[in-house]
């Protein structure tokens, strides 16, 4: 051991200690950051649809009745009211993201997953949806059927 | 026995010498099972995992013919119901004897948790068995979406949406769950991937240790037992309880033909991302009490707090409260908390059993 005091012997062991430690620290951050990267799956495009035109012509919409089309990569629901009119909200449940569907029965869009009902206007009236539907903007242009948001 | 040896022929010999099988011969000799009026619910553990076995055997097999994609899991798994020889059955028998381990799991869970078998030292092996019960959760989760039908897509909608409602960090999970922003084809893939590397990969750990750490302390004996005058009475493991386990087992197995021949597993129609929740939807049964629960609960509870936040904030509480029994309940507790071990254990199996009922018989449009 020769001159060197017990001090430099501790600090030098630190030194190192603190050395290795650091470097396994690096190693499993160089292995962990790319891999958390990894597993967060990449943004595509959000759906920027702010307007779709549907398949389905106003002649061929039955009263009383609700249909699923697509806006964007979302669904929406189509429905053709008892008092002839057309609305459309998303169909994306507020409460847990089923998607919902028209009852002609009780005249209310209703999500089959958790019971959660809404009225002609979009507003949770019964069950557990926390939120009313988003409304959509419904236009007849001649023989086609435009959707859009509103605002 | 002066020379054991000479009972054995040359092979054992020859293995002994290299892996030490008189080591594991002794072992196994001396493992004991307790004997007393509750020793029927040690069969429970050992049925898991005879489950679980059967469980890998036909996952194994279904993978020869399943594809992971959207556009091919549905007619895949359609293929192995009708053109396949025993497609149907090996099918029906990974379906069936998914819910008849879980089944298991239960019981096996509750008397662990009625008998209070988590007293120390068993405290690990009661938080591996919670592990490997979330684990065969996963497995069931996960496995659920894998046919790529309707209810499956639902399920799984809700499933993953239900992580989402937690502020700050639920859409995030959501996203990361999904492999996206919605539930398509690369959920699907994250969910096999998941379902047939991940889990079992993670399980095979974890289920190692609980094994050993139930060699090393042997089974549990019940409080009420412990002073009683069954306090010694024990059975050899080796062969006498091992035998027993095989006849449970073998039972478990006609009840699993039986299951798989008369009620085959149903597939249902293909999932589509642009169609209304069919009506009636519902989860496995086990997932059945935590469905309706979030069915019966309103939008808001006490005016500011969302249903199904408040809802999942509970389902968190009581698991953590299950998973922790062991450091709430201690020998030191005060007589309130062991009394609050026992009522809490009865209170989680009564509503679970209520509500499951009610979410079987409740009106699925009222």
């Amino acid at each position: 051991m020769g001159e060197r005091t017990l001090k430099e012997l501790i600090d030098r062991r630190n030194f190192l200690n603190w050395f290795l430690g650091t470097t396994a620290g690096a190693f499993v951050l160089s292995i962990l950051y790319p891999l958390s990267r990894y597993l967060i799956p990449p943004q595509v495009g959000e759906s920027t649809a702010r307007s779709v035109t549907l398949s389905v012509k106003p002649q061929e919409v039955k009263a009383n009745t609700g249909q699923i089309f697509r806006f964007g990569s979302q669904p929406g629901i189509l429905i053709d009211t008892p008092d002839g009119q057309l609305k459309a909200f998303t169909a994306t449940c507020t409460h847990l993201g089923c998607i919902v569907q028209y009852r002609s029965d009780i005249n209310q869009i209703w999500c089959a997953c958790h019971n959660g009902h809404f009225d002609l206007n979009g507003k949770n009236v019964e069950g557990p949806p926390p939120k009313p539907l988003e409304e959509y903007a419904v236009n007849v242009r001649g023989d086609q059927i435009v959707v859009s948001k509103k605002g | 026995m002066e020379n054991p040896g000479q009972q054995h022929g040359k092979l054992w010999l020859w293995l002994d010498e290299r892996i030490g099988l008189k080591d594991i011969e002794k072992l196994a000799k001396k493992k004991e099972v307790p004997m007393h009026r509750h020793s029927v619910w040690y069969y429970f553990g050992g049925m898991t995992l005879f489950l679980f076995t059967v469980q890998v055997a036909s996952g194994i097999l279904l993978l020869l013919y399943y594809r992971p994609s959207a556009g091919e899991a549905f007619e895949s798994v359609q293929f192995l119901m009708t053109e396949v020889q025993f497609g149907w059955l090996v099918r029906s028998i990974h379906a069936w004897s998914a819910n008849l381990m879980i089944f298991a799991m239960f019981i096996h869970l509750f008397s662990a948790l009625l008998l209070k078998a988590y007293r120390p030292p068993r405290e690990l092996t009661w938080l591996s068995g919670g592990g490997l019960m979330g684990l065969s959760l996963a497995f069931g989760f996960t496995g659920y979406l894998l046919p790529w039908n309707e209810l499956a897509f639902f399920a799984t909608r809700v499933g993953t949406e239900i992580p989402g409602v937690m502020p700050v960090i639920g859409s995030f999970i959501r996203r990361l769950m999904r492999g996206g922003d919605d539930v398509t084809g690369a959920t699907l893939t994250r969910f096999y991937g998941i379902h047939v590397a991940v889990l079992p990969a993670i399980v095979t750990v974890v289920l190692g240790l609980h094994l050993f750490l139930v060699q090393k302390h042997g089974m549990s004996r019940p409080p009420s037992v412990e002073n009683g005058p069954d306090a010694k009475r024990a059975m050899p493991f080796m062969p006498n309880f091992l035998l027993r386990d095989v006849v449970g087992w073998l039972c478990a197995l006609i009840i699993l033909a039986a299951l798989a021949a008369y009620y085959p597993a149903e597939l249902g129609k293909k999932a589509d991302p642009f169609q209304p929740a069919p009506i009636g939807i519902k989860p496995e049964w086990y997932f059945m009490a935590m469905f309706q629960t979030l069915k019966l609960l309103p939008s808001h509870v006490l005016g500011i707090i969302e249903g199904e936040l408040f809802g999942v904030l509970a389902f968190g509480i009581v698991g953590a409260v299950l998973i922790l029994m062991p450091f709430l309940d201690t020998p030191a507790a005060l007589g309130r908390w062991r009394r609050f071990a026992a009522a809490f254990a009865v209170a989680l199996i009564v509503y679970s059993l209520v509500l499951t009922y009610l979410g079987y018989t409740m009106s699925p449009t009222k």
